[in-house]
């Protein structure tokens, strides 16, 4: 009942089809010009990766002493908010937290799109990606990243049904808006595999999703996983360490949450979602994010204590470095911009207020794209033999590749709910009647 | 133990791999070890189920027909820098594809001693596990080479690497042979864009009895080419019984803790910091 009762302000009206599905037809006076912009933005990232491509990698400011960094630090940041939106629709689903319903299908879009977008930079770092298929022609089993490939690829196959199994029903109400022998009837037909609302199609879906659901939760832990160990693997100071498989998959959660947020109150604006999305659920979602956070602040205390505890002498000069080298600064603006105020800000009595929810969701996204660089640069560029550091410089290539990546996670989600409903419908309606029956009983 | 048969040739006080567990070894006993509490009844015994070949044995059968190593004498390195500028000439390489790379360091009491570093052609290469296609391997000589046309540019080989000894091709190199040549693992010129190249010990020479370029290079006589199967070595001035010139001089490896077993050797004597 805790669940329901939290959202209990909204009035969930039985149009939740219509509101979903309107973007599909009525999308807005902004939508063309907004995907112009942000297309725009990912056509010239194209157009930067094409030049980078003919070029070698220099001219993403890479050098044989900052061999790893803006790229490799994006491809850790863009499939860690992926397990987030994984992390949202699976876990509230498996334990029945009801208040779900109405923010799972952007959680889930989110986690596909923003997957697509990150697994894109396993391709884009590679100085040649035209051989991308020798990882399937001439793999290599002991290589952590041959493990990334596979547990990317199959992570990717989970993500996929598990956004296209609870759209089944959705399909087929809006298979069912067109008229009988259109083309567009035929394709949604063909989508919702015949749904019909009966039974035992019912009973089947729930299982499948059931266990996609479950099956999602282990996938996502061995991504982020395998791509710690890409790093720890090695023998390198700051990477060298055992935490890092749980230290990214926490990392992973934190960051992901936090942009399911960002989304569900952008989206909650944009498309007047307000009748089911309150700010309960940004609430309730900023709660998890922020519990998150401190299992984070943990994490990084005791990874931090242990390397500079035994003080072997690699490990120190990379670690005072990141404390009070060149890395202090962006270090210490992460530690408090992106986990002491964030966490304050939803634990503070002001927690009532969505606008600094929002505010401390933004300052964690910002904040773990700035710890994943802080991760991946000083330990890139820290000597192993010498005490002479790689020079960073990052250029026009990889800044405007970043920009286009992030501004192509939104800009996927609203092309994509111009051909799929924004919310669950099947699911929102189920809770509805939950809801009305509970509310009949005396 | 190891993938290098004893052949007795081995200097006995010199220990060519560490003695110490390896990776694969200890994996293997975890397994056994997983394997065994299964059935632990039944195999208490488990090592005496295990058949044992004698060294001589996997000598006999042995591919290998040299087992190269490089020794540094740094008493008389003086950083001129020549063997990285003669390397650089053979294999075509940019000025800052230091394959060959003298490090100007520090010893305990602050004074200043020059290290000449090249790949240690590992006998257990982290390079080579993480390579995700095969490009870097070990030839039946026990150098680990690359395959430029195989190798994606993922760079995590460099990564893996204690001795910062392989270099990226970050833009088409511009040094090339006169005529044109098909770079192959022993001979990788020219380079190609969007791969990982380092040291080959130049088996392109010492396939056909010559020495490395590094060390015709030294005019200090400082490098040494060696072979631990006939066990001889030569800085192509003097020629010396290896064994014995690598334990009268006491001779280190670099990062020897690592495990990786490196084939490079240095001998030391101005009373360098042996973070060796």
């Amino acid at each position: 009942m805790t669940g329901l009762a939290a959202t209990h302000e909204l009035a969930w009206s039985s149009d939740v089809e219509e509101a979903a599905i309107r973007p599909m037809w009525h999308p807005g006076r902004l939508f063309w010009p907004i995907v112009a912009v942000l297309g725009l933005i990912v056509l010239g990232a194209f157009v930067a990766f094409g030049y980078q491509f003919l070029e070698g990698l220099w001219v993403a400011g890479y050098s044989d002493r900052s061999f790893y960094g803006i790229y490799e630090a994006n491809l850790v940041a863009f499939i860690g908010v992926s397990y987030g939106g994984a992390l949202v629709s699976a876990v509230l689903r498996l334990t029945g937290a009801h208040w779900r319903a109405p923010i799972t299908r952007m959680a889930e879009v989110m986690a596909l799109v923003s997957l697509l977008v990150g697994a894109s930079f396993a391709i884009v770092h590679l100085g040649r990606p035209d051989r991308i298929l020798n990882l399937i022609t001439s793999p290599n089993p002991s290589s952590p990243i041959l493990w990334d490939f596979t547990a990317i690829t199959t992570y990717l196959l989970a993500t996929v049904m598990f956004v296209y199994l609870p759209l089944v029903p959705d399909l087929a109400r809006v298979r069912d808006r067109f008229p009988a022998g259109s083309v567009r009837r035929r394709i949604y037909g063909l989508a919702a595999i015949s749904w019909a609302d009966v039974p035992e199609q019912r009973r089947r879906l729930e299982w499948a999703v059931g266990i996609i659901a479950v099956l999602i939760i282990p996938l996502a832990v061995s991504v982020h996983s395998v791509l710690a160990w890409t790093f720890s693997m090695t023998t390198r100071p700051g990477w060298h360490s055992t935490i890092f498989g749980p230290y990214f998959v926490v990392g992973a959660l934190y960051s992901g949450v936090a942009l399911v947020v960002l989304i569900v109150a952008a989206f909650r604006r944009a498309y007047h979602l307000e009748r089911f999305v309150g700010p309960r659920h940004l609430l309730l979602l900023s709660r998890i994010m922020a519990a998150l956070g401190l299992v984070y602040l943990y994490f990084t205390f005791a990874e931090l204590l242990t390397g500079g505890y035994a003080r072997t002498k690699d490990e120190v000069s990379v670690l005072s470095a990141l404390l009070e080298g060149p890395f202090a600064p962006a270090f210490w603006a992460f530690m408090v911009g992106g986990l002491f105020v964030p966490i304050a800000l939803v634990a503070l009595p002001t927690r009532r207020r969505s606008g600094a929810l929002i505010a401390a969701a933004a300052l964690v996204v910002v904040g773990m794209w700035l710890k994943r660089l802080l991760i991946v640069l000083p330990t890139a560029t820290a000597p192993l033999i010498d005490d002479t550091w790689g020079a960073i410089s990052i250029t026009w290539v990889p800044a405007l590749i970043t920009l286009a990546a992030t501004v192509a996670i939104p800009l996927g989600m609203i092309v994509l709910f111009r051909f799929v409903p924004l919310l669950a419908i099947d699911e929102v309606e189920q809770e509805q009647a939950r809801w009305a029956a509970q509310e009949a009983r005396p | 133990m190891s993938d290098l048969p004893a052949t007795g040739l081995q200097p006995s006080d010199v220990p060519l791999v560490s003695r110490r567990l390896s990776r694969r070894a200890l994996l293997g006993s975890a397994a056994a070890v997983a394997g065994s509490a299964a059935v632990a009844p039944l195999f208490l015994h488990l090592d005496k189920l295990i058949p044992t070949t004698s060294a001589a044995a996997v000598a006999a059968n042995s591919p290998i027909r040299h087992r190269w190593v490089m020794v540094f004498d740094l008493r008389l390195c003086d950083g001129c820098g020549k063997c990285t500028t003669a390397c650089q000439k053979t294999h075509y390489l940019e000025p800052d594809q230091t394959w060959m790379k003298v490090y100007e360091l520090k010893d305990a009491s602050g004074g200043q001693f020059f290290m000449p570093r090249l790949c240690m052609q590992c006998a257990d290469p982290p390079c080579l596990r993480v390579c995700p296609v095969g490009a870097t391997f070990k030839n039946r000589d026990g150098v680990v080479l690359i395959n430029q046309d195989t190798c994606i540019g993922c760079r995590l080989c460099m990564s893996a690497c204690p001795y910062e000894a392989r270099y990226f091709n970050w833009s088409e190199p511009t040094n090339k042979p006169l005529l044109p040549t098909t770079p192959t693992p022993e001979f990788p010129s020219p380079q190609r864009r969007g791969t990982v190249g380092k040291c080959t010990f130049c088996v392109h020479h010492t396939e056909r009895g010559e020495l490395p370029a590094c060390v015709t290079g030294c005019p200090m006589e400082v490098i040494w080419i060696g072979d631990l199967q006939a066990d001889v070595a030569t800085n192509g001035v003097k020629t010396v019984r290896l064994s014995t010139f690598l334990a009268e001089n006491d001779a280190v490896r670099y990062k020897d803790e690592l495990n990786t077993g490196p084939q490079v050797y240095y001998i030391l004597g101005h009373g360098q910091d042996l973070g060796f």
